[in-house]
């Protein structure tokens, strides 16, 4: 066992935490949201040229750096730090995770693209009835053509790709019969209706009207193992980003609270406000230990169950530090002023995101505790 | 950053495991399936096993005794005695006055206190609280005055009252905290004693818990007479030991392998027990709270493997040792409350400790014999050790600088 980033890690670190401190303040990044396309092209291409991070769990073959989860986790933590807008998540840990699992031609024709940020990667598999069951699919790929809507597209607005997942046979619910696909973003037939989330990020109901799909665009015909251990790599990074965000949260509303002066002395001189700040912190802690421990079974028969584990442990986390946070700063921090509520909007935007905190528990449940 | 165990790990955990299978004293196991107490000689029977085999101290340095085990090695070691089911060592001598001796100890007092605390041969009971002084320790009030004896040695004549003395009805040895300048700054006037149980003028009353239990005690001490060599550190420098102590013992107070096996007990016994008209572990309510606990089973184990990881690489436990002792225990605590819900009504009958071979009252499954005692017992975990609240100040001050 061994808890220690290599030097190379370290590296990546302290090389993207350094161009965000300078690059993307606050300020800048809420010129970016109210702007209203909900990223920045610039720094998709500084991620890709400048720092050239969006190869780094990539191999070497594929002009990667020869790394995997636990870049995309360390990656990950700094751009919830920053509360960073760009598609990463999807565009690299799904897009480009789903395509080294796949091999082949297609990885090799694909990801290049990714690793220079040319090629964007948007992930479609929710769907408005299916909440968080990947396997809830009423989108189908019937003869040849796609037909169907995703819900909450994440950066659909601005991807080269689609990573889609379709039925292909079988009932609305079954494990079999599910599809992934990866095709063109400007395909014939997508229509998209594109709006802003409420963390400042673009996503779209996509709609599939008769979109002619080859062979060549199947990733995978019998998918749903696949794009459940995409979605657990994601899960994983999205704790990891969840980590970032509520370390800032954390940080933010402690240097507040040694501050802010009310009855004559600063409000983290009251016991109330100490051991609250010391809840968080364990919690903060807590979830940098789940978001570690499921990253690194990501490659072993535990996946999915540590997944879970972490998110409903993230999840909770996420809920506790953030409402804390807003409370600890009082009126302020439910303004649009302070970068705080910016930060409690993300992590609450993570407590649903891949599952629920209930979710989470219930899939943990059904794979280990069997009565 | 890495999960796995080395081919040299998997080999020491098989050695591991052949060694509790073949020298474990199986008899422990029937008084545990029993549901019996423990008493002194059952836990010196594996202590004593573990010394004969060098194993008794892992966490020592190797020149005082220790194993010179990984940090791996040691969670290994943790885990399978866990799954094991071996009883727990006492943590009074290997865990707590131990370090303390090597750390601050003159060459003297390691040479004679070492080996006895490695073999058994000395039993240790820890005289920290007070009657008037529980979550402020500081502010404890036992007087040691020095004087110089008929035969020219300097001692030191100790008066005054420690309470929640846990095991000092058989304690060969205690460590105390004594005040030795009434005029110094609370912290600052303090001292930490060795003293021999046997000496005149201690008196050991018993104190009865909840559980009906006798762990711990009243300890009057009456013109106790200590000899000044019995002093570890220096005078009125006692506090920096207590601190260390304090935070060596809330490393081990997470007892996060315990827990592991406690969880798997529970479940099994929620198998087993029927809930209307199916297994209790099927009841969504009862299968939830498992749930949540196993997840935050694993955040406590994670965030102490990463304590360890840093331990190992040059940093003592420090304040964030209290995070793993609020954690651990409130889990801990858990895991009784979970026992006795799942025990349901066989919660209520009281059984004493039986005699041996005799089980002529029992009722119930064996497996709530004991879970109501039990859970009126473990509350101790969160006030014990400096109580999850002063863990939160700990916290607070030195980690988050409030």
């Amino acid at each position: 066992m061994d808890f220690n980033f290599t030097e190379e890690q370290t590296m990546l670190r302290d090389m993207l935490s350094r161009y965000l401190a300078d690059t993307y303040d606050f300020d800048t990044r809420q010129k970016v949201v109210r702007e209203g396309k909900g990223w920045n092209p610039a720094v998709w291409k500084a991620f890709a040229e400048e720092l050239g991070i969006l190869g780094a769990s990539f191999s070497e073959a594929h002009g990667g750096l020869g790394g995997g989860a636990i870049e995309n986790m360390v990656l990950m933590e700094e751009m919830g730090r920053a509360i960073v807008l760009e598609p990463y998540l999807s565009t690299v840990v799904i897009g480009g995770g789903a395509l080294k699992h796949v091999g082949g031609a297609v990885a090799d024709a694909v990801i290049p693209g990714i690793i220079a940020g040319t090629t964007r990667i948007a992930f479609a598999a929710y769907e408005p009835q299916g909440r968080f069951y990947l396997n809830d699919l009423t989108t189908t790929l019937k003869g040849g053509m796609l037909n169907g809507q995703k819900a909450v597209v994440e950066s659909a607005a601005h991807a080269t790709h689609l990573l889609v997942t379709a039925r292909t046979g079988g009932a609305q619910r079954d494990a079999g019969g599910i599809a992934l696909l990866l095709i063109p973003a400007d395909a014939p037939g997508i229509t998209r209706r594109d709006y802003l989330t409420v963390h400042g990020t673009s996503a779209s109901e996509v709609y599939f009207e008769n979109v002619a799909v080859g062979a060549e665009h199947v990733l995978r015909a019998d998918a749903l193992p696949l794009i459940e251990q995409i979605v657990d790599e994601a899960t994983a990074a999205v704790c990891a980003e969840a980590c970032g965000v509520l370390k800032v949260l954390h940080a933010q509303t402690l240097d507040y609270a040694k501050q802010r002066k009310q009855f004559g002395k600063a409000i983290g001189d009251f016991q109330v406000i100490q051991h609250r700040l010391v809840d968080m912190f364990m919690e903060v802690e807590q979830a940098v230990s789940m978001t570690m421990m499921a990253t690194l079974k990501l490659d072993t028969p535990e996946r999915s169950a540590a997944a879970s584990m972490a998110k409903a442990k993230v999840g909770k986390a996420a809920k506790f530090v953030g409402q804390n946070a807003v409370q600890i700063h009082g009126g302020i921090g439910i303004t649009q002023e302070l970068a705080v509520g910016h930060y409690f909007k993300r992590a609450t935007l993570i407590e649903n995101l891949f599952g629920s905190v209930d979710f989470h528990l219930s899939r943990y449940e059904g794979i280990a505790l069997a009565a | 950053m890495d999960l796995n165990f080395s081919a040299e790990d998997v080999a020491f955990r098989e050695e591991v495991r052949a060694f509790i299978r073949d020298h474990y004293p199986a008899y422990l196991h029937d008084k545990i399936d029993e549901g019996e107490e423990m008493e002194k000689q059952d836990f010196l029977a594996w202590h004593k096993v573990l010394h004969a085999k060098g194993w008794i101290a892992p966490a020592w340095p190797v020149e005082y005794g220790g194993t010179g085990w990984t940090a791996t090695q040691r969670y290994i070691w943790s885990e399978e005695t866990a799954r094991a089911d071996c009883v727990r060592l006492m943590p009074f001598g290997l865990s707590m006055v131990g370090p303390v001796i090597y750390t601050f100890g003159t060459p003297e007092q390691k040479a004679k206190f070492l080996p006895r605390i490695l073999s058994g041969e000395d039993w240790w009971c820890q005289g920290y609280s007070e009657p008037g002084s529980g979550s402020d320790l500081a502010s404890l009030r036992t007087r040691a005055e020095r004087f110089t004896g008929e035969d020219g040695k300097e001692y030191y004549r100790v008066n005054g009252q420690k309470t929640w003395t846990t095991m000092a009805q058989h304690a060969d040895w205690g460590f105390f905290l004594v005040r030795t300048d009434p005029a110094a700054k609370m912290q600052e006037g303090i001292s930490f004693l060795l003293i021999d149980m046997k000496t005149p003028g201690i008196t050991v009353r018993p104190i009865i818990t909840l559980g009906g239990e006798h762990e711990v005690n009243e300890v009057w001490l009456e013109d106790v007479i200590v000899p000044v060599e019995n002093r570890v550190f220096h005078e009125n420098k006692g506090w920096t030991c207590a601190k260390f102590l304090l935070a060596h013992e809330r490393t081990g107070i997470a007892g996060v392998a315990a827990s592991k096996r406690n969880v798997e007990r529970i479940k099994q016994v929620a198998r087993n027990t029927a809930d209307g008209g199916d297994a209790l572990l099927a009841n969504p309510f009862f299968k939830r709270k498992i749930a949540e606990l196993e997840v935050d089973l694993a955040a406590l184990e994670y965030t102490e493997l990463r304590t360890l990881a840093g331990e190992s690489s040059g940093k003592g436990p420090g304040p964030e040792s209290s995070l793993l002792k609020i954690k651990g225990t409130e889990i801990q605590q858990r895991l009784t409350e979970l026992a006795l819900e799942a025990a349901g009504t066989y919660g209520a009958p009281y059984f004493r400790s039986m005699g041996e071979g005799d089980n002529s009252f029992a009722v119930g499954p064996d497996s709530a014999r004991r879970v109501a005692p039990v859970y009126f017992n473990m509350r101790k975990t969160s006030i014990y050790g400096g109580s999850n609240e002063i863990q939160r100040n700990i916290i607070a001050k030195m980690v988050l600088g409030l």
